[in-house]
């Protein structure tokens, strides 16, 4: 693991544990949440772009690829604006606590097999938990905001995020009663070897019990899709920051730096969801169909292609969200909250029932 | 209970058939015309700058007379008996020394009335459209070919003329004339 190799290199005391755990917790914001908000939001402009018949930015770089860089620049250099009758304390901290709460979820995600923030055995259990984070930070701004755009975004924010977890739970607990572990690095270690061992497709082994489960796991990861996606408040589900009703929700009022922070939080959130379904659904990091460092006898190639299968297929679903995003119009306020409680939350509960029945066999 | 599962199935067929239509637009070619590189093709009656060619303008004030804006501002000065000024490309005899000939384009509404009446058919509109200026008397455009002391010298040269004319005039209104006298009232 990453973690031993840090505290064999800082020599094996008590102050280069602490120092390795602070480079470990480093490493994914700025080898990876950092470039991979600054790719999303482009690929993010250049999708909704080509799905219109449009071009997205074209004059930096070649076909625009430096426009991100520009505009995170840009907002680097922002004035920070903070309204006379906005409450300072709460103003200051809520976008430091959105952006903490989505970056905490990336301490249990196994990237490799070599490496995982925190081999935590509450691995999910930890992540829907220090998610909730966000809904505070969110709330937050919306009241300190002084402002009532804001504060109806947040309220909506709220109550989606709230109706939206049961049946993300409801579809977790159901892997965890198959799978028997909450750590997601074991859960990824379970659906190795190939397509086929994937929970998606009824998970490892070759016994009846793995056919019956196949429609029940279909099914659930439709809800846990679907469910995720209202939690990070993407369309269909983005009442929150509803442009033509809100201005922009709970982050009308920020600017800067700030603001920049809950842009990060949004899309790293976008990736954590999407490495969440990917790990417990579709492998995890394992790939689909072996490995090359396997073949050709290199054991070091194995972690590098691990991470790259992880990076495809969270990518893939973040590129799923945006395709959504440009293909639904906004859910209602009512129409959201008879989704999750009238369709999503009854068929995940049935669901989770066949799932213990047919795991009792 | 029909319904119900009816409503899941309406609404998964459905977002999976708009999946597909934004999806086969990804790959459609983007109608958008990279401007300062690409410029769009103009229809063929479009209107913009105009231009006069003032080696046919005769100086006959029609087109700063049909402007609805009065943005075309024309003085002519006569030429003496003896110049020569030209023809124009139709044949026409110039018979006039446009000493000013500006357009406003900071007026101008491009309504192209002015180019119709111009008989010597100098005055139209081109394809040019980018000419935005910092200052607003920078779109004041001035067409005459003539240099500054050219237009001087023309307007000096009727001057000298019209003053030799009037002074010839004078002597003869200064010498007798009974014939005339005879015809006017009587003065009191």
């Amino acid at each position: 693991m990453m973690y031993d190799f840090f505290v064999d290199l800082f020599g094996n005391t008590t102050i280069s544990g602490i120092i390795s755990g602070f480079v470990m917790s480093l490493i994914p914001l700025f080898l990876f949440i950092l470039p991979f908000a600054l790719f999303a939001v482009y690929l993010e402009r250049k999708v909704s772009a080509h799905m219109q018949d449009r071009l997205g930015p074209m004059r930096t770089g070649w076909h625009g690829w430096k426009q991100t860089i520009a505009d995170i620049l840009k907002l680097i250099q922002k004035e920070d604006i903070v309204a006379k009758d906005n409450d300072k304390l709460l103003f200051n901290i809520a976008p430091v606590l959105t952006f903490a709460g989505s970056y905490a979820a990336f301490a249990a995600i196994p990237f490799t097999s070599i490496f995982i923030g925190t081999e935590v055995d509450l691995g999910i259990f930890f992540i829907i938990a220090v998610t909730g984070l966000v809904v505070a930070g969110i709330l937050m701004a919306g009241w300190a905001s002084n402002n009532k755009y804001s504060l109806l975004g947040s309220m909506r924010s709220v109550a989606q995020i709230i109706s939206y977890e049961i049946p993300t739970i409801l579809v977790v607990l159901s892997l965890v009663m198959i799978s028997g572990t909450m750590n997601l690095h074991t859960l990824s270690e379970l659906q190795t070897g190939y397509v086929w061992n994937w929970y998606i497709f009824g998970g490892p082994g070759a016994e009846l019990s793995k056919f019956l489960l196949i429609p029940s796991m279909f099914i659930g990861f439709l809800i846990i899709y679907i469910s995720t996606l209202a939690e990070v408040n993407r369309t269909p589900f983005d009442i929150p920051e509803a442009e033509s009703e809100l201005v922009s929700g709970y982050h009308t009022e920020y600017s800067g730096m700030k603001f920049a922070m809950f842009f990060l939080a949004e899309y790293a959130n976008m990736f954590a969801v999407s490495a969440i379904v990917v790990a417990l659904f579709l492998g995890g990091y394992q790939s689909p169909i072996g490995y090359l460092g396997d073949l050709i006898g290199a054991k070091w190639m194995i972690p590098i292609e691990q991470f790259s299968w992880f990076t495809i297929k969270g990518v893939f679903f973040v590129f799923v969200q945006m395709w959504l995003r440009w293909t639904l119009p906004r859910l209602r306020v009512d129409q959201l909250m008879t989704t999750s409680w009238k369709y999503l939350i009854p068929i995940a509960f049935v669901n989770l029932i066949i799932i213990g029945l047919i795991t009792l066999l | 209970m029909k319904e119900y599962f009816g409503n899941i199935f309406t609404a998964l067929s459905t977002i999976f058939i708009g999946m597909k239509i934004t999806f086969k637009h990804m790959f459609v070619p983007s109608v958008t015309i990279q401007y300062p590189e690409v410029k769009p093709q103009l229809p063929e009656r479009e209107r913009n700058r105009l231009y006069v060619n003032m080696d046919d303008c005769i100086g006959c004030d029609q087109c700063s007379r049909a402007c609805p804006v009065s943005c075309i501002d024309i003085e002519t000065t006569k030429a003496l008996p003896g110049e020569d000024i030209g023809k124009t490309s139709n044949g026409k005899k110039k018979a006039l020394w446009v000493t000013n000939f500006t357009i406003d384009f900071a007026k101008c509404c491009y309504c192209q009335l002015c180019v119709f009446p111009c008989p010597t058919e100098c005055i139209y509109m081109t394809d040019v459209y980018e000419f935005t200026e910092y200052k607003r008397e920078n779109l004041v455009y001035d067409f005459v070919t003539l240099t500054k002391e050219e237009r001087q010298e023309k307007r000096d040269n009727l001057a000298k003329f019209n003053a030799e004319k009037e002074a010839e005039k004078l002597k003869a209104a200064s010498e007798p004339k009974p014939e005339i006298k005879k015809d006017q009232p009587e003065e009191k």
